[in-house]
């Protein structure tokens, strides 16, 4: 018998699949969270506390509860349990009881027949505030005689990196302050989830989250329920960026539920969802570097303040980011990093891409090149120069192992090829789309001047320091129509970055079938962990391929007892139909997947805290109008690490997408407060980078496998946000000659010279509660 | 809320006469968003876009723009405002000029408008009709502060009109994005030749769009001196001197988008550019 030449697959791992979900999301057919609808269903509205800093003296809810088609309106007093909620720490309740620590804060939430009547319960809800002066300064509330604004005290996170020689001295010393705005993650879907209740009791929430389980834990905790009677189900999910990492609506749509026992939806608007979830950290950084005379770095000392807001959200993570990668990617022989996370009245800060390693890069990269011009040295060279090699260690005494082609990156990416020169001063008709203030015309070349600059940078993949990391799958290789076809389950959050097409293209390539089903995410299977920290690939992938390969085996066992062994597939190669009658009874294989154990933190931070590192080298070319201050990035060049691209096509998309948010945060994205108040909480003030602003990508995917991962596949999402920043901002100094020392760059800045002054005294390396007003 | 889409000028009319409490919709650029944060609950609208008379323009030396015509449109078949045309391209997105209208721009009357520095540069009139008759009035004393205007309750703006001033004009917009920015600062400049007459407006810089007549007679003297039909050469110190004064005539105030050091900074390089533009041609 010959066998008939076998159609090759198509979308195994390597090639760039085209999206599953692409055609439906590009058509306006997918359904995301805010589209979810149910029979009879309410609608949830919130009210937010005015104030950033209050008692609350009085709740009347009477009048709202006695408008026609309110079904409930509940406040703390409603609250089943006095548990709080939190990621890393409890620390909030669901509504607030007493106290309100942002404007923003939820104080009572309501039900209603449609959203209008709703927004109306909501008004019509009267609260006594007694207003308390707000701290809004990270710094001062880090004082000792700031108010307490929680009973433990203002201090979040304290984090203190000592390596070699705290005290080390050089011959080049540069030392400098910086400032890093709060950023928002404006994920283009708001806030949605829809929470039906159960006949045992539960309730079934489905949710556009990042992290089922973990929401899941935080929800049965606050209801007073037992997990088993809290499901989740993941809605479809437009965007998340770390926005969806916290319980925003998820517990006050169950409590409404619960109260009414009638299916409740919840959906923010966009000026709800800026008050509603948690933004990155704003930053204060002091920095000082030394160096050899011929450009070998001594030390690196830096302070450094995270303004976690009111509530700690994962804080305590970010400040041991923003510490451990507060080096760099490079050989520091003597490091001092202190990094606190303080608790103040503005709107809590947590995760978003990059989450603490892009407050600290912005600041040791500035630095870099500041070093390199006091050495006066090429400031690429400086940074070959002390890149960090395999076996290294950085300040946290952790040898980078598998791979740190630092060296190599930077190298590649000041090679990638430069964008065509700028157009001169120009007459006549003209592409105005191409020059600063685009079609405003404000230059037709006028005040234009090119800057380039390069900037490298560094964060760890999967979860850190002991942290039990683990995504567990279930396969199930089933025959269909006398075909064979895998079912996979993860709780995995597709979130927009691409881990469906990623468990497709690994089934595939593992099992050679064609045909691949990513179900649904829920919570009846065991946890994914979060769709951030760059792990999806790593951890759930892992799962996927570890669970494929036991599916593969049981069918290598049942084709060799029916003695059809040569015919099992090879990988990338499609399974024989002939296999097809071996699939009754259908193999199913659930497998969890953990990398390897981390360390755990101790005092000084001298440890293997991480299971690996993620590099990526950006080159920005720059127009500025120095007259005007007005910003047109011309490209950006960047060498990645990525490992091995799963699909290069997605990776291409990670890489550019992440460098639209460093650009954001590089020139225009700013959650502007006053005395703790949102100022801009719209996409008409809060200014994201248009097609306009975002330049051409040139993308060289560094394939170097990291041995631990599946096919050598590192995560990719956060550094195309780490680097890309502190590269642009660079290239407007070298544009223009400004110190620039703070993100996002304003036309103010560029024109009239002003730089970041935090009117705070501080030595870098120094207690940031030992910092002096000036 | 009771919504009347109007097919002719009477019926419309007839509506907000009977019916002063009535908020008129053209393109919705404004409204709608004003609604979708709650912060409008009209008592009752009504939709002007359908109405032909508003969609109709005509050229020559008198120029007349209804008021329903869209931004699209305009930059299509064009306005008899080069600086028009310019300013309508800086409006939002593709989407947002195929719905947005310059009767809606006078309608809002937001400093901001993108339009109504070029209109108080044209020395535009602004058409005004009601039930009992037709008013025209002068852009200068149309707007009368921040989304306020001489617009009566049972008046509907239908057109503008100018004079065809030539093609020594201009409008530019600084904003701190590369499109689809509201205006930090914005400047309209015209030099009509003909009637050796000089326009300059700012919008975003006040409380309404603010004429600078100091700098428009500097120009003027500056055009006297090299001839009205000759380029326009600016020496260094002429190009400072304008912005001075530019910059001077400027009223701005700190705010999200901006300083009002900036703002007057700004004004004063975008003078000297635009100047420098007209004048070469």
């Amino acid at each position: 018998m010959t066998v008939a030449a076998r159609p090759r697959l198509r979308g195994v791992v390597g090639e760039s699949a085209p999206r599953s979900d692409a055609p439906p999301k590009t058509q306006g057919a997918f359904a995301y969270a805010s589209d979810l609808a149910r029979e009879g269903m309410l609608h949830g509205a919130t009210l937010r506390s005015p104030h950033p800093r209050a008692r609350i003296a009085r709740i009347d809810v009477e009048a709202a509860r006695a408008l026609p088609g309110v079904a409930a309106v509940l406040t703390a007093a409603d609250l089943p349990t006095k548990v709080k909620f939190g990621l890393m720490k409890l620390d909030q309740l669901p509504l607030a009881d007493g106290r309100v620590r942002y404007a923003g804060e939820p104080v009572a939430i309501v039900a209603a027949e449609d959203p209008e009547r709703a927004r109306e319960a909501v008004r019509a809800v009267r609260v006594e505030y007694e207003v308390l002066p707000a701290v809004t300064d990270p710094v001062a509330a880090l004082h000792p005689d700031a108010p307490r604004l929680h009973d433990d005290g203002n201090v979040i996170e304290d984090v203190r990196v000592v390596h070699g020689d705290p005290d080390a001295r050089a011959d080049v010393v540069v030392e400098d302050e910086y400032e890093v705005a709060m950023q928002d993650q404006a994920p283009l879907g708001p806030e949605a989830g829809l929470a039906i209740p159960d006949p045992d009791g539960g309730v079934t929430l489905h949710v556009a989250t990042q992290w089922l389980h973990e929401d899941l834990r935080q929800i049965a905790a606050c209801l007073g329920l037992p997990e088993r009677k809290v499901r989740l189900v993941l809605a479809g999910v437009g965007g998340a960026f770390g926005a969806r990492e916290d319980v925003t609506l998820q517990i006050h749509v169950c409590l409404l539920a619960l109260a009414t026992r009638r299916p409740v939806r919840i959906v923010y608007g966009r000026e709800e969802s800026f008050h509603g979830h948690v933004h990155r950290h704003a930053a204060r950084l002091w920095y000082a570097h030394g160096a050899t005379r011929d450009g070998d770095l001594v030390f690196v000392r830096a302070s450094i303040v995270l303004d976690g807001g009111g509530y700690a959200s994962s804080s305590s993570a970010v400040v041991a980011n923003a510490a451990c990668f507060g080096a760099g990617p490079y050989r520091v022989p003597n490091a001092l990093i202190h990094a606190v996370g303080a608790y103040t009245n503005n709107p809590p800060a947590g995760a978003m891409r990059g989450f603490g390693a892009v407050q600290s890069c912005f600041a040791y990269e500035a630095q870099m090149d500041r070093l390199a011009a006091a050495l006066g040295m090429d400031p690429v060279a400086l940074r070959g120069r002390n890149a960090l090699r395999d076996g290294d260690r950085i300040v946290t005494g952790q040898a980078v192992e598998g791979s740190a082609p630092v060296a190599d990156l930077i190298r590649r990416c000041a090679a990638l090829p430069p964008p065509a020169p700028p157009p001169g001063l120009i007459a006549g008709e003209v592409d105005l789309t191409a020059l600063p203030g685009g079609v405003g015309n404000v230059t037709r070349g006028e005040g234009v001047r090119r800057g380039t600059a390069l900037a490298v940078g560094f964060k760890n993949a999967c979860y850190s320091h002991a942290f039990d990391d683990f995504s567990t799958a279930r396969v199930r290789l089933v025959r269909e129509r006398g075909e064979p076809v895998a079912y996979v389950l993860t709780a995995a959050a597709e979130v927009g970055q691409g881990i469906v097409g990623v468990c497709e293209q690994i089934a595939r390539t593992e099992l050679g079938v064609q045909r691949v089903v990513v179900e649904t995410p829920d919570t009846s299977i065991g946890s994914a962990g979060s769709s951030s920290a760059s792990r999806q690939t790593w951890m759930t992938g892992g799962a996927v391929l570890a669970a494929c390969r036991e599916v593969k085996a049981e069918l290598a066992r049942r084709a060799e007892a029916h003695d059809r062994v040569r015919r099992t597939p090879r990988d990338g190669e499609p399974v024989d139909v002939d296999l097809a009658p071996l699939l009754d009874p259908p193999i199913e294989r659930t497998v969890t997947h953990r990398h390897r154990p981390t360390e755990p933190r101790d005092a000084t931070t001298q440890n293997a805290g991480h299971v690996a590192f993620l590099f990526a080298a950006h080159r920005a070319t720059v127009d500025v109008d120095v007259e005007t201050g007005i910003v047109k990035v011309v490209q950006v060049a960047t060498s990645q690490d990525v490992g091995k691209a799963i699909n290069p096509l997605a990776v291409v998309g990670q890489l550019e997408g992440g460098i639209a948010q460093g650009l954001g945060l590089a020139v225009m994205e700013e959650v502007r407060l006053q005395g703790g108040l949102m100022r801009n909480a719209s996409f008409t003030d809060y200014l994201l980078p248009t097609t306009l602003d975002m330049p051409p990508v040139v993308c060289d995917l560094v394939e170097h496998p990291h041995p631990d991962a599946p096919y050598g596949a590192k995560g990719v999402g956060e550094p195309p946000t780490i680097s890309s920043t502190p590269a642009i901002v660079a290239a407007i100094r070298a544009a223009t000659g400004r110190e620039l020392n703070r993100v996002p760059v304003r036309p103010d800045d560029i024109v009239f010279g002003t730089a970041a002054r935090s009117g705070w005294r501080m030595r870098p390396g120094a207690d940031p509660r030992t910092a002096v007003r000036m | 809320m009771p919504v009347l889409i109007a097919r002719r000028l009477d019926e419309a009319l007839d509506e907000l006469a009977a019916h002063p409490d009535t908020t008129v919709l053209a393109g919705g650029t404004d409204l709608m968003v004003e609604l979708n944060f709650g912060r409008a609950r009209p008592a009752r609208v009504l939709a002007v876009d359908r109405i032909d008379e508003l969609r109709q323009s005509a050229g020559g030396s008198r120029v007349r723009l209804g008021a329903a015509v869209t931004y699209a449109r305009l930059l299509r078949d064009g306005a008899g405002s080069r600086a028009l045309e310019e300013a309508a391209r800086t409006v939002g997105s593709p989407q947002i000029r195929g719905a947005g209208t310059v009767g809606g721009n006078l309608g809002t009357c937001s400093p901001a408008g993108d339009t109504l520095p070029v209109l108080a540069a044209l020395d535009a009139v602004v058409v005004l009709r009601s039930a009992r008759g037709e008013r025209r009035v002068p852009f200068a004393e149309f707007m009368t502060g921040p989304k306020r205007s001489v617009r009566r309750s049972d008046e509907l703006i239908v057109a503008a009109e100018w004079d065809d001033a030539g093609p020594a004009q201009t409008f530019v917009k600084v904003g701190t994005r590369n499109a689809m920015v509201i205006a930090v600062a914005s400047l309209a400049m015209v030099i009509d030749r003909a009637r050796r007459r000089v326009g300059i407006a700012l919008g975003s810089c006040g409380p309404t769009i603010l004429r600078a007549p100091d700098a428009e007679r500097f120009v003027r003297v500056l055009c006297d001196e090299a001839g009205w039909d000759r380029p326009l050469r600016l020496s260094e110190a002429e190009r400072t001197e304008l912005g001075r004064l530019v910059s001077a005539a400027a009223r701005p105030i700190d705010d999200v988008r901006g300083t009002s050091a900036y703002r007057r900074h700004v004004l004063g390089v975008i003078a000297g550019r635009a100047l420098a533009r007209l004048g070469a041609a």
